[in-house]
C-alpha cells in the first residue's frame, strides 16, 4: 500500500457506523501494521440524525486525520449518499446499501449492495448491517487484509456475539467476492 | 504493552491513573464523557474514588477537597462546565491546591454544538477566573500527546501547587489512533515537609518557589481560604503579606519556564513563513506545511504543547527573519492575540473557523501562499 486512503462511512445515527469505523481503523493500525485515524461526526441525538465516521489509512504518519476527498464512500441512507457523494473522488468508489439508497449519482462508479438484506439472511438481525457493510467494503477495495478485519471484528464484537458478527462479516466478504468475479467460469479461466 | 487503538479521552483517563490520580469527580458532558465513564470502572479497581456530582461547581470543589486530603485528583468537562468551574479554579490557584481540570472543547458559546470541536476556551483558560493568578494550560494534538500531557499536567500541578488545565478539543478527545502505552511514566509526588507539625506553615516558602503542602488529617494544623492569607493560611489584609504572596505565586511559574514550556520546532531556520498551531489544528497545520514545502515554500512550524504560560521568548526567536506568521485556530482569534503581541500585528495572518468544523490543510496552505 502506498500513500493515503480515505474512507467515509455515512448514514443515520444508530446504524453502528462509528463502531464500523473503529473496527476498520483497528484492523489497519493494530493488525495490518499501518497508520490509521478514526474520527466521527454525529448529532446530539442517540438515534436518528446524520452520522458519519471517517477512517484515514496510510503507510506514513497521518497529520490531518479527517477525509479531504474520499477514496471510498459507504452510504447507508439516501441522505448520506446525496450529502457526501460530492466529496468523493471522481475515480473513487461509492458503495450503497440498496435497501436504503435507490437514487444513485451518474458521475461516480457505484456498487449497490443489498447490505441490510444480507444481514437479515446471515444473522437474522438487521443491526449487523454495519459489519456486513465492512465485509463488502473490504472485499471490494482491499483497504485492509481479510485476516485483519476478522481479528478486529472478533475483538470489538460484544461478548457472546463474536460468531454472529463474523457470520455477518463473511456474508459481506463473500458477496463482494462474487461481485468481483461475476463470470467465474469452470476451470478458473479469468475473464478478460 | 502492545499497540492498541485508543481514543484521546481514554488515553487521558489511563494517563491520569498512571500518574497516580485516585480521585475523580465530574458531571458528564459531551465530548468529555468517556473520561468519566472509563474512570468510573477503573478507579474503584485501583482503590480510588469516582463520584458523579450534581454539577460542575460541586465537581471541582470535590476535587480540591480530595487534593487537600492528599489524593491526586482530576475532573473533566467541556465549555459549559468549564464556565461553571471558573470560580473554584481561582480558589485552587489562591489556596495553592494541586488539581487537574480537563476541558474537551466543543463549539460555543453556551451549549453551542455539543458534538463539534472548537478551541474557543483558550482565553478563558488564561483569564476565566478573576484576579491575577498563575495558570498552566497544555494542549495535545494526538492520542499519544493526550496521554503524555495528562501525565505532565499532574506533575506540574504537584510541583507548583497549582491547577493545571488540559485543553483538549473534540477531535483529539474522540479521535482514535494506535498507541503503545508506556510501561512506566514519570510520577511526581507532592513534596513533603521535614519540619514538625507545630512548626509547619503551608504558605511559607522560605527561599523556594513553592512551599510543601501536607494533607489534612496528618496532624499538621492549618487553614485554607480564598481570601489573601498569611503563612498559616489565615486571612490577612497586610500589604507586606499580600504583595510577596502575589509575586511568589506568579513567579513560581515564570521561574520554571524551562521545565513548563513544551513545544516542537520544525524547519524554523531560514523560514520565510512560520505556522503556529496547537491542539487538533496542529494536525491540519503540519499537513499544510508539508504541502507548502512540496511547492518549495520555506515554511517553519511551531507546535505549542504548553499554551499558558505563553512561550514568548521561544516564539520571538522562531519568528526572527520570518515575514509572515500564520496562526490557524478553531475560534475567531484567541492565541493569535498573543502571537501578535510577540511578533507584531502586521506580520500575523489569522486562519479562523468557529463553525464546528476542523480547519482544513487547504485553508492553511492558502494563507501560507497569500501575498
Amino acid at each position: 500500500m502506498v500513500g493515503r486512503i480515505e474512507v467515509r462511512l455515512a448514514g443515520e445515527g444508530g446504524q453502528g457506523l462509528i463502531l464500523a469505523g473503529v473496527i476498520l481503523a483497528e484492523a489497519a493500525a493494530v493488525h495490518d501494521g499501518l497508520h490509521a485515524t478514526q474520527t466521527q461526526s454525529y448529532g446530539p441525538e442517540a438515534r436518528g440524525g446524520a452520522s458519519k465516521s471517517e477512517v484515514v489509512i496510510s503507510d506514513e504518519e497521518i497529520d490531518y486525520p479527517k477525509v479531504i476527498e474520499a477514496d471510498y464512500l459507504l452510504a447507508m441512507s439516501q441522505e448520506a449518499c446525496d450529502r457526501y457523494v460530492g466529496n468523493l473522488r471522481r475515480d473513487g468508489l461509492l458503495i450503497v446499501d440498496s435497501t436504503h439508497v435507490t437514487r444513485l449519482p451518474l458521475d461516480r462508479q457505484a456498487v449497490q449492495a443489498p447490505i441490510t438484506r444480507l444481514a437479515e439472511e446471515a444473522t437474522g438481525r438487521r443491526i449487523t448491517a454495519n459489519v456486513v457493510a465492512l465485509g463488502v467494503l473490504v472485499g471490494l477495495t482491499g483497504v485492509v487484509s481479510r485476516q485483519a478485519i476478522e481479528k478486529a471484528v472478533r475483538e470489538r464484537a460484544p461478548k457472546g456475539t463474536e460468531d454472529l458478527n463474523l457470520r455477518a462479516l463473511a456474508a459481506g466478504l463473500d458477496w463482494a467476492e462474487q461481485r468481483r468475479r461475476p463470470a467465474a467460469s469452470p476451470g478458473g479461466a479469468a475473464s478478460r | 504493552m502492545s499497540v492498541r487503538l485508543m481514543q484521546g479521552n481514554l488515553a487521558c483517563a489511563e494517563a491520569a491513573l498512571a500518574a497516580g490520580c485516585r480521585f475523580y469527580a465530574g458531571y458528564p458532558i459531551t465530548p468529555s464523557s468517556e473520561i468519566a465513564e472509563h474512570l468510573s470502572r477503573r478507579l474503584p479497581e485501583l482503590g480510588g474514588v469516582c463520584i458523579q456530582m450534581e454539577d460542575e461547581i460541586a465537581s471541582i470543589a470535590a476535587v480540591i477537597g480530595a487534593s487537600v486530603g492528599g489524593l491526586k485528583a482530576m475532573t473533566a468537562t467541556s465549555g459549559p462546565g468549564f464556565s461553571l468551574m471558573q470560580e473554584n479554579i481561582g480558589y485552587a490557584a489562591m489556596a495553592e491546591i494541586p488539581c487537574v481540570v480537563v476541558d474537551v472543547q466543543r463549539t460555543g458559546p453556551s451549549t453551542g454544538l455539543p458534538t463539534s470541536p472548537s478551541q474557543g476556551d483558550m482565553m478563558q483558560a488564561r483569564w476565566g477566573t478573576h484576579g491575577d493568578h498563575p495558570i498552566i494550560a497544555l494542549s495535545p494534538s494526538s492520542v499519544r500527546e493526550a496521554f503524555d500531557l495528562t501525565v505532565k499536567a499532574f506533575a506540574f500541578s504537584e510541583l507548583y501547587r497549582t491547577p493545571v488545565l488540559l485543553m483538549m478539543d473534540e477531535v483529539v478527545g474522540h479521535m482514535r489512533e494506535a498507541i503503545e502505552l508506556p510501561a512506566q511514566v514519570e510520577v511526581v509526588e507532592r513534596p513533603h515537609t521535614d519540619v514538625p507539625p507545630e512548626w509547619y506553615y503551608p504558605y511559607e516558602a522560605g527561599g523556594a518557589d513553592v512551599p510543601p503542602l501536607v494533607p489534612f488529617g496528618m496532624g499538621f494544623r492549618y487553614h485554607i481560604t480564598g481570601l489573601f492569607h498569611d503563612r498559616a493560611g489565615f486571612p490577612t489584609e497586610r500589604i507586606d503579606e499580600i504583595d510577596p504572596w502575589l509575586k511568589r505565586v506568579n513567579a513560581k511559574i515564570e521561574r520554571n519556564l524551562g521545565r513548563i514550556l513544551m513545544y516542537a520546532l520544525d524547519g524554523v531556520e531560514g523560514a520565510r513563513t512560520l505556522v503556529v498551531a496547537y491542539g487538533a489544528t496542529a494536525r491540519s497545520a503540519r499537513h499544510a506545511v508539508g504541502m507548502a514545502r512540496a511547492r518549495r515554500h520555506k515554511v517553519g512550524f511551531v507546535k505549542l504543547l504548553t499554551v499558558w504560560p505563553f512561550p514568548v521568548e521561544v516564539l520571538a526567536e522562531a519568528a526572527q527573519g520570518v515575514r509572515t506568521v500564520v496562526v490557524p485556530e478553531m475560534n475567531l482569534g484567541q492565541i493569535a492575540l498573543e502571537v501578535e503581541r510577540v511578533v507584531g500585528r502586521g506580520r500575523v495572518r489569522r486562519v479562523n473557523r468557529a463553525d464546528g468544523q476542523m480547519i482544513t490543510p487547504a485553508e492553511i496552505l492558502a494563507a501560507i501562499e497569500e501575498h
